[in-house]
């Protein structure tokens, strides 16, 4: 029989009463903000091994930090991937893209457009520098923040709005929730609301590419408190002992929604750390550094592409938006945070860098900024000629019930023709989208 | 039976297997016919699987087409999806039905409506295999028939077989179906049909007369009905180790039953369904499930539904009970011949 609420606590007697741990971040709304105790590193001091190298001989790279930009905007040390400058604007402008669609996503759900959003603010070398590292036909499973590895592989963003507006262009015929893409022909898995799902998959296909001796990998996205759901485990199993040409991309952007990473283990040790129990390849980056996020992906790249294994990858950044549209940060962390986060912001420092090493300058990035900002104006607008969600009953009826099996079953039948029924009742014989 | 393949089941009606080795076979020919096949599961590789459904497979296909997997089942159907997404056609074993639990969020949040949510970019063309059911004292975690928890999903095809011909057929059309199916296999007659009578000696499928299966290929397809026996006094609605329960304690009563194995629970075979309870009046429906929400209620609204003024008595249900699957008390839970003679004597009395 349970007991009594009000009955004090065991223990007693001369044996310790036993406590509980619940993590708490280090600030709250309103609280200083102290990041004097992240050892983030110096800069090019981390060794890169060979490709091929077994796990056991990189140990310190799942707890360090992998850095390539320095302060002195500068690239250092063995993991410069010594792109050329044109590569490094191209990077630059995606993650800009990025960062003027998610503003203009965002206020076209605050206009009502749509029902959701979710940015990427912060986050944009995670998607874009890691994308740009893999070969274009290699699969991608990401997770829901990954819109910047659609915009580096050229989808266009008038697919991506017409799905984020659920209108009539919407490619997946208004089914998914808004900025859950999904495009066969980019190699760009459909996107799943269920957390860390897509980690299994992944590993499914890489298994799958490498029983058929295609020479095509896979990679994948979560967020660092998915890691605690099993599907990452049994990913993680089923990578090592298959040895699946897989990257499993760990995002720690720190937040959870409103539940820090310490809720996902992170107090004790790193999330690429969780790589080596597995006898995975693990390396620990700095999520806000594109050129180490490249190169990076591109080691594990390389490394899958030879046979030598799956890695595991975390990349240290933070999320310096809200979850979604549907959250409020200011309402569980310190709004400092942002502004002291000690990695910096990714677009800045890789623009800072291109302009150190003479290849780009302040009014051009000015200029940049403007150009993709009105980019996504126009096609925004060109979108809403498709229709907006909730104006309208964009697709038709009948692909409700498309798509449920190959074929429509009876059952399907009898409810298509209801819906059909319910429609003539509502708007007559000549409504909507018959 | 098409005409096709009653033809080749009477060329070769000497030939008899138990429902394991159809199985075998039709794992066999697919993997053989279709280098997109894959078989992989617990122990299924180099041992042969723990039922044996897979002996000899390895051996003949090589180890990347069929392999031992970790003991995880949200990855085994996890990565079945992935395999699905590439263009394989992965047939995974969860060697018990009641350990498919922690693989539900891959079959009904991933494989279950990829092709829905991408607008048929991916599909997930699976083949889940499962031994199911109790009577052979496997206790409460060797023993469930979870198949409702399946019919219930938008997008899962559920196929149950009750003999070797069958089995083989359809675990073929299975695996040729571009949708994810849930194939469960009723082990309690894995090597015999089996009347309900747990006294009484099982008859190998050896010597039956249901167990002709033609060697080759051949396939029957999802969502037909077979009819067992035909009737006019009552209807009754079975699957897997029912059908043989059901069809021997009807023989035993002398009732003229019309019995239908509906062999497939989603697409079902309602054509059949109505046809027959039209025909009779009369409606039993028996599964080996534990009763509330089980299929059962699903039949039983749907023949209220579509046949209710031909009904001259209220729609029966025959079922396991609603407790976990009890070990020692296995042959009380086991809806056999006296729960079954009972709802008989019931419906034909009304």
């Amino acid at each position: 029989m349970a007991e009594p609420a009000d009955k004090p606590p065991r223990g007693g007697d001369n044996r310790p009463a036993l406590a509980l741990h619940v993590p708490e971040p280090k600030s709250r709304p309103g609280d200083p903000v102290d990041f004097s105790d992240l050892d983030i590193g110096e800069p090019g001091k981390q060794p890169r091994p060979d490709e091929g190298a077994h796990p056991s001989e990189m140990t310190d790279l799942a707890y360090g930090l992998v850095r390539v930009l320095g302060e002195d905007n500068k690239a250092h040390g063995p993991w410069d991937p010594k792109l050329d400058p044109d590569t490094l604007r191209t990077m630059l402008r995606h993650m800009a893209m990025t960062r003027a669609f998610d503003e203009r996503m965002f206020r076209g759900q605050r206009q009502g457009k749509t029902s959701f959003y979710m940015k990427c603010t912060g986050e944009e070398a995670t998607s874009i520098a890691t994308s740009m590292a893999l070969a274009s036909d290699d699969m991608v499973f990401p997770s829901y923040r990954q819109q910047g590895v659609l915009i580096a592989r050229g989808y266009p963003l008038i697919e991506m709005i017409n799905q984020i507006y659920s209108n009539k262009g919407d490619k997946l015929k208004g089914r998914q929730l808004p900025i859950m893409y999904s495009s066969r022909e980019h190699s760009f898995f459909s996107i799943s609301g269920n957390l860390a799902t897509q980690t299994p998959q992944a590993v499914g296909w890489a298994m799958a590419s490498a029983i058929r001796g295609d020479s095509r990998i896979a990679a994948t996205w979560v967020g660092e408190g998915s890691t605690a759901e099993g599907d990452f485990h049994s990913a993680c199993t089923f990578a090592t002992v298959y040895n699946a040409p897989v990257i499993l991309n760990v995002i720690n952007n720190q937040w959870a929604i409103s539940s820090f990473s310490g809720f996902a283990g992170a107090e004790r040790t790193t999330f690429a750390a969780r790589a080596l129990g597995y006898g995975l390849a693990g390396l620990r980056v700095d999520g806000n550094d594109a050129l180490a996020c490249y190169a990076s992906q591109l080691w594990a790249a390389n490394r899958a592409r030879a046979n030598k294994g799956p890695t595991l990858i975390e990349y240290f950044t933070y999320r310096a938006e809200g979850h979604s549209t549907s959250d409020d940060p200011s309402g569980y962390r310190s709004a400092q945070e942002r502004e002291e986060w000690p990695l910096g912001d990714p677009v800045k420092r890789l623009k800072d860098h291109l302009i150190e090493i003479g290849e780009w300058d302040e009014e051009r990035h000015a200029a940049m900024d403007r150009e993709c900002a009105e980019e996504v104006k126009e096609t925004t607008k060109e979108a809403e000629k498709n229709g907006i969600l909730g104006h309208g009953l964009h697709q038709p009826f009948r692909t409700m019930f498309e798509d449920v099996f190959e074929e429509l079953p009876w059952h399907l039948k009898e409810q298509a023709e209801q819906a059909t029924r319910e429609r003539i009742k509502k708007f007559g014989e000549k409504g909507p989208n018959r | 039976m098409s005409a096709e393949t009653k033809e080749a089941a009477e060329e070769t009606a000497e030939r008899r297997i138990n429902m394991i080795e159809a199985i075998n076979e039709a794992l066999d020919i697919m993997l053989e016919r279709d280098p997109d096949v894959i078989v992989m599961g617990e122990d299924v590789g180099y041992f042969g699987g723990v039922f044996r459904c897979t002996a000899g497979l390895q051996e003949k296909h090589g180890k990347t087409r069929v392999f031992d997997t970790p003991i995880s089942e949200c990855g085994i159907i996890g990565v079945a999806v992935g395999m699905g997404a590439y263009g394989l056609r992965p047939v995974p074993e969860i060697q018990f039905a009641d350990y498919i639990y922690p693989g539900l969020d891959q079959l009904i949040s991933e494989a279950a409506r990829l092709r829905y949510r991408s607008a048929a970019e991916y599909i997930a063309p699976m083949t889940v295999r499962s031994p199911f059911g109790g009577g052979i004292f496997g206790g409460q975690t060797h023993s469930q028939s979870p198949e409702s928890l399946f019919t219930h999903v938008s997008g899962l095809k559920t196929v149950i077989p009750s003999t070797p011909y069958d089995a083989k057929g359809l675990l073929i059309a299975a695996i040729e179906d571009n949708d994810p199916v849930i194939f469960f296999e009723p082990k309690r007659i894995y090597n015999g049909p089996f009347s309900g009578f747990y006294d009484r000696p099982v008859e190998p499928w050896k010597k039956h007369p249901q167990s002709a299966v033609p060697e080759g290929y051949y396939r029957i397809p999802l969502g037909q009905a077979r009819h067992v026996a035909e009737g006019d006094e009552l209807t009754i609605l079975a699957y897997g180790t029912m059908v043989h329960v059901a069809e021997a304690v009807a023989k035993e009563k002398g009732v003229d039953a019309d019995i239908l194995d509906l062999r497939t629970l989603v697409p079902l075979d309602i054509e059949a369904v109505e046809n027959s309870v039209k025909k009779t009046g009369k409606c039993l429906i028996v599964h080996e499930a534990t009763r509330t929400s089980g299929f059962g209620a699903e039949l039983s609204a749907l023949v209220t539904e579509r046949c209710f003024y031909h009904l001259e008595a209220p729609v029966e249900r025959v079922t396991g009970f609603d407790t976990p699957y009890p070990h020692s008390l296995e042959w009380a839970y086991f809806p056999g011949p006296v729960r079954i003679g009972e709802a008989i004597d019931k419906i034909l009395k009304d």
